[in-house]
């Protein structure tokens, strides 16, 4: 059975969303750091649907699930806010992001670094992201 | 998650972050960044030898204030990071943009050379 978690739309429930992908992720052989940036890069995507898509109401929810694919894991977040396609979005360079003093917008330049495929969907009213992390075994040598 | 430690050893101050940073708590970081600044700091080392984690939103917070530190002369640097929280820090390559060191006497001597 996949892992899933329904997850409170507040930044406090982050720490319940990085114990679930710990857990989750023990068993596909990734190494430590894998692990750690697979957990970042899902973690950013959540944190940016709960702040900018659900205003970091409580009482919405976003819904995830780890499924495991040919050679792949895929971690599905799914939600009901303002679609936020996250492939659209424009990476903003570091010098700029420094100059302006901007706390934020460099979330999604992580999760695009880390994971190997992203994949978005928007239908009826339902949005679903998809980060897909190649298994170690199936990695091409850099 | 998060505990702040604020210590002051001779003309250094030392910010120790103990747990993890998130979105949640990133606010903590920027407040006691701010204090440190708004007391003069000339020397501020990141002990980061207990930092389990941190997301964007506390990367964010560094990167906010580089040119405020160079702009200032103030000394910076973070040691004592372990490897995935380093890692983090590389992908961004903030590794080029802030001194980054194994522990407390390498981080003095990087920051002294800066």
């Amino acid at each position: 059975m996949s892992p899933k978690l329904k997850l409170s739309c507040c930044t406090s429930a982050l720490v319940e969303l990085r114990s679930f992908l710990q857990r989750s992720l023990e068993a596909y052989g990734f190494s430590e750091v894998d692990r750690h940036q697979v957990t970042l890069a899902v973690e950013e995507v959540c944190t940016n649907l709960i702040i900018h898509s659900h205003a970091s109401n409580p009482k919405e929810v976003i819904y995830l699930e780890v499924k495991e694919l040919k050679e792949k894991l895929a971690i599905e977040i799914t939600d009901k806010g303002d679609a936020f396609n996250l492939l659209e979005y424009e990476v903003p360079d570091l010098k700029k992001v420094i100059e302006e003093k901007r706390k934020g917008g460099i979330g999604i330049y992580l999760v695009k670094k880390i994971m190997d495929e992203i994949e978005f969907e928007s239908k009826n009213g339902e949005n679903t992201c998809r980060l897909i992390k190649n298994f170690p075994s199936s990695k091409k040598p850099k | 998650m998060l505990q702040l430690e604020k210590i002051k050893e001779e003309n250094k101050d030392i910010l120790r972050l103990i747990g993890e940073v998130d979105a949640s708590n990133s606010v903590l970081l920027d407040q006691s960044m701010q204090e440190i600044l708004e007391q003069g700091t000339t020397f501020l080392l990141i002990d980061g030898s207990q930092l389990s984690y941190i997301s964007s939103a506390g990367l964010g917070v560094f990167m906010s204030y580089l040119d405020d530190f160079s702009e200032r002369g103030i000394r910076f640097a973070i040691f004592g990071l372990n490897e995935q929280v380093s890692e983090v820090f590389k992908i961004l390559g903030l590794d080029r943009l802030i001194q980054i060191a194994p522990d407390k006497s390498t981080a003095i001597k990087l920051a002294h050379e800066s």
